[in-house]
C-alpha cells in the first residue's frame, strides 16, 4: 500500500525540488556529518570491526538461505512461551490482523514503538478506518506524526526539521491530540524533549494496547528484541496488557549467541554509541510481567519476491542501522523524501524497488539515485553491496518497456564494438565531425546533458595517431615524437 | 491464516531454490574471527568511565559500605520514598533516610500500580550483569530486580553492581544471560538525539540513573 508515498513523484523531480530548499540542506548536512563522525569513533574503538561485520553477514546469510526452518523454529518457540504468531502475505493482511487483534481488546487507542514495518504497511492509516488512534511516541515519530509529514530518516525520522520548527508544530498541534504543549516553550531540545514527555506520559501510563516492531527476532529462543534511546519502547512494551509486534521475516537471526555480533553492530553503527539507552528482550508472555496477551505478526509483503533475487536479496541483510543514509552523498543533498519512500537513502533505493517492483515510475527511478560511489558498502555493517544490486536492478529498469530506443542504442554500439573495421570507421567519422557536435545534445539526449559534458572527441583516433607514432620511430625520429605529443594533448584540451 | 503461513514458507522455499537441497543451515560458515573481549582496560575502571560518559553518576563503593551509599545518595537526592524488588537485600537499607516500599512478590498479592510507581521518588534495585566496554548494566528481573516496571515508571533509579557480576563486553554478557526471563539493557539514562541529533538526557525512562559498583 505504502511502501512507497502515494502520489510522490520519481526521484529526479523530488531531489532537484529539495536542493533548492536551504534549510533543507543546512539541517541535513549539520545532521548526517555529526553522526558520521559518532560513528567513526565508535566503530574505531573496536580493533576488531572487520570480523564483527564478517560474522554478521554471515550470520544473515545464513538465516536467509534457511529461512523457512528458522521461521517455523521462531513460531514453534514463541508459541511455546505463550506468544500467538500470526503469518501475514502482505500490508493488507497485516493491517487486517492488527486491526481485528486491537478491535478485540475493545480498546479505542494503541501507544506505538518506532517501527519501519508498520509505516510500511501504513498500519496507522489503516487502524484509522477502523476508527482506532495509533500515537507515535518516539519523539521523532511524534513530530512526523504532529506535523502530518513524512519521515525522512529510518533513524531520526524529523532529521529534516531544526529545532524552531520543532517548536512551531508542539505549539500548533499538541492540544489537538492530547496534552498541549506548555505556555512559552521555547526551542533548547531540552525544552522540547520535556514537553514530548508530559505530553506523553498520561498515554504511557493508562495505554491498553502497545504495537510495535522489532529489531531481532531469536529463532532459536522465540525472543523479540528492540533497541531503543528514550525510554517510550520500554513504556509500550512493559506497561500495557496486549503487545502486538509486526515483524519482517528477514529479522530473524538463528540463536541468542548470535546477538553478541548484532548487539555490538547496531548500535555502533547506528547512533554511534557504545550502546544505545535502552534495548528490552521478551519471549512469549512473563506471568506477572509485562504485557500477557502477546502476539507476533510475521510480515512478508514482497520479502519473498526480494529473498528469490540471487543478487538482491543480501539487502535482506540490512538491520536498518541508517550509516548509508548518513554517508550518501546523494541523501545529503537531497534528504530522505526524494526517495518517496518509507525507506530512504541507499538501502531504501534498493530496497523499495525490490519490494514493490520497478513497474512504477518512482519505484523506476530510484535505482538510478545513486552516484555508485561506494561508500554505502563500506560503512554496511552487514556488508551489503549496494552498488552491485544498484547495477542490477537498473538492468531490471532497463530491460523493462518503454527503453526501445536506449536498447537500440545499445544494441548499435555492441555491433560497432564488436568489429574493429566498424569502430575505425566510426571514430574517423567522429573526428572528423568534432567540430559540429553541440555542447548539449538535443531530443531524448538533453537529459543526459543536463548534469553531464559530452567528453571532447579527439581529432584523430588513438589508433591512427599510435600507426603513425611507431611509424615515426622506426624512421628513427626517436620515441614520444613531439608531434605526436602535441597531438595528443591537443585531443585532450 | 493458515493459508498465508503455507503461502509465505512455500515462496520461501521457492526462492532459494539456488539452495543445494543437501545443504544444513550449519553449513553456512559463520567465520568467528572477533574477539570475546577487547581489553581496553581494568573492567570496573572501564565500567565507571563509560557509565559517566553517559552522564550516570557513578559512586564506587566497598561491599560492606552500600548501605551506607545507599543513604547517602537518596539523601543528596531528596528521596523519602522509594521502591525496591522484594528481595532487596536489608543491609541496602539499614541507614536508608527514605521509606521503603517493597513490590509484593511475584503471585503473591497485587504488584504496585502504575500510579504508585510514578508516584515514589525513585527506586533502588541490583542487576543480572554489567557490561564494562559499554557502559549497560542489564536487568532480567531476576535477584534482587524485581518487575520490568518497576525500573521503569520512577524518575530515578539507582543500581547496585556487584563486582562480580561486570563482565568485560557484550559477548561475554549475552553467553551468561538467558532470554527466557524478560532482559532490559540501560546505558545511561533515558536520552534522546532526534532533534539537531544533539543529545538530551532524560525523555520517558527514569531521567536520573545513579549507579553503585560495589567492590
Amino acid at each position: 500500500m505504502s511502501g512507497t508515498f502515494i502520489g510522490m513523484p520519481a526521484f529526479p523531480a523530488a531531489a532537484r525540488r529539495a536542493v533548492q530548499d536551504a534549510q533543507l540542506r543546512h539541517n541535513l548536512r549539520k545532521a548526517t556529518h555529526t553522526i558520521r563522525g559518532k560513528r567513526g569513533e565508535a566503530v574505531g574503538e573496536l580493533d576488531d570491526w572487520a570480523e564483527l561485520r564478517e560474522a554478521g553477514r554471515a550470520i544473515k546469510d545464513r538465516t536467509l538461505r534457511h529461512l523457512d526452518r528458522y521461521l517455523e523454529q521462531l513460531e514453534e518457540r514463541a508459541t511455546a512461551a505463550g506468544a500467538t504468531v500470526h503469518w501475514a502475505a502482505d500490508a493488507e493482511e497485516a493491517n487486517a490482523i492488527v486491526t481485528r487483534l486491537v478491535r478485540a481488546t475493545g480498546e479505542r487507542e494503541v501507544v506505538k514503538v518506532k517501527s519501519m514495518a508498520t509505516q510500511e504497511i501504513g498500519l496507522n492509516e489503516a487502524l484509522a478506518r477502523a476508527g482506532v488512534t495509533a500515537y507515535e511516541t518516539d519523539l521523532a515519530e511524534l513530530i512526523v506524526q504532529l506535523s502530518d509529514d513524512f519521515p525522512s530518516h529510518i533513524l531520526v525520522p524529523a532529521i529534516h526539521r531544526n529545532r524552531a520548527e520543532i517548536r512551531e508544530i508542539f505549539v500548533r498541534r499538541m492540544a489537538e491530540w492530547g496534552v498541549p504543549a506548555p505556555e512559552g516553550l521555547g526551542d533548547d531540545p531540552r525544552e522540547l524533549a520535556e514537553a514530548a514527555r508530559v505530553h506523553l506520559r498520561e498515554k504511557f501510563l493508562t495505554a491498553k494496547v502497545a504495537v510495535s516492531g522489532a529489531n531481532f527476532a531469536v529463532a532459536e529462543t522465540g525472543s523479540l528484541v528492540v533497541l531503543e534511546s528514550e525510554g517510550n519502547g520500554r513504556m509500550c512494551l512493559t506497561l500495557p496488557e496486549t503487545l502486538i509486534s509486526v515483524v519482517g521475516i528477514e529479522k530473524l537471526v538463528p540463536t541468542w549467541a548470535d546477538l553478541e555480533v548484532f548487539m555490538q553492530l547496531l548500535p555502533r553503527s547506528s547512533t554511534g554509541e557504545r550502546m544505545n539507552p535502552y534495548s528490552s528482550v521478551w519471549t512469549g508472555a512473563t506471568p506477572g510481567d509485562g504485557p500477557q496477551d502477546v502476539h507476533l505478526v510475521l510480515l512478508d509483503n514482497g520479502r519473498t519476491d526480494t529473498l528469490a533475487d540471487r543478487v538482491g536479496r543480501q539487502a535482506l541483510r540490512c538491520i536498518r542501522c541508517s550509516a548509508c543514509l548518513n554517508i550518501c552523498p546523494v541523501y545529503e543533498r537531497s534528504g530522505g523524501h526524494a526517495y518517496g519512500s518509507v525507506y530512504p537513502g541507499p538501502i531504501g533505493a534498493v530496497l523499495t524497488p525490490q519490494l514493490r517492483g520497478v513497474q512504477g515510475p518512482a519505484e523506476a527511478s530510484l535505482p538510478y539515485a545513486s552516484s555508485l560511489c561506494g561508500a554505502c558498502y563500506e560503512v554496511c555493517p552487514v556488508a551489503i553491496d549496494i552498488p552491485e544490486i544498484l547495477v542490477h536492478l537498473r538492468e531490471r529498469v532497463a530491460s523493462g518497456p518503454g527503453h526501445a530506443a536506449e536498447r537500440a542504442a545499445m544494441s548499435a554500439a555492441e555491433a560497432v564494438l564488436g568489429d574493429h573495421r566498424l569502430l575505425n570507421m566510426a571514430q574517423r567519422a567522429a573526428s572528423a565531425a568534432r567540430g559540429a557536435v553541440p555542447r548539449r545534445l538535443p531530443g531524448p539526449g538533453a537529459g543526459w546533458t543536463d548534469t553531464r559534458d559530452i567528453p571532447d572527441i579527439p581529432p584523430r583516433p588513438f589508433r591512427d595517431w599510435w600507426r603513425e607514432h611507431e611509424k615515426e620511430r622506426a624512421r628513427g625520429d626517436g620515441p614520444g615524437a613531439a608531434g605526436g605529443r602535441a597531438d595528443r594533448e591537443g585531443g585532450e584540451r | 491464516m493458515t493459508g498465508s503461513r503455507e503461502r509465505i514458507l512455500a515462496r520461501v522455499r521457492a526462492a532459494l531454490s539456488d539452495v543445494p537441497r543437501g545443504e544444513a543451515a550449519e553449513d553456512v560458515r559463520v567465520p568467528r574471527g572477533y574477539r570475546r573481549a577487547h581489553g581496553q582496560g581494568p573492567a570496573l575502571d572501564l565500567l565507571a568511565d563509560r557509565l559517566e560518559d553517559y552522564r550516570a553518576l557513578v559512586r564506587r563503593v566497598p561491599a560492606a559500605g552500600v548501605g551506607e551509599a545507599v543513604a547517602e545518595a537518596l539523601r543528596r537526592r531528596g528521596a523519602s520514598r522509594v521502591a525496591a524488588p522484594d528481595d532487596a537485600p536489608e543491609e541496602w537499607f539499614a541507614s536508608c533516610p527514605a521509606e521503603v516500599v517493597r513490590d509484593a512478590p511475584l503471585g503473591e498479592g497485587p504488584p504496585l500500580g502504575v500510579a504508585e510507581l510514578d508516584a515514589v521518588d525513585g527506586v533502588v534495585t541490583g542487576c543480572s550483569v554489567a557490561i564494562a566496554e559499554t557502559g549497560t548494566i542489564v536487568l532480567d528481573t531476576g535477584e534482587h530486580q524485581g518487575r520490568r516496571a518497576l525500573t521503569l515508571v520512577p524518575d530515578y533509579h539507582l543500581c547496585v553492581v556487584r563486582a562480580g557480576r561486570v563482565v568485560d563486553s557484550v559477548p561475554e554478557a549475552v553467553a551468561r544471560l538467558s532470554p527466557a526471563l524478560p532482559q532490559t539493557w540501560i546505558s545511561g539514562p533515558s536520552a534522546t538525539s532526534d532533534i539537531e541529533l544533539q543529545r538530551v538526557e532524560g525523555v520517558h525512562g527514569p531521567r536520573t540513573l545513579e549507579v553503585l559498583i560495589a567492590e
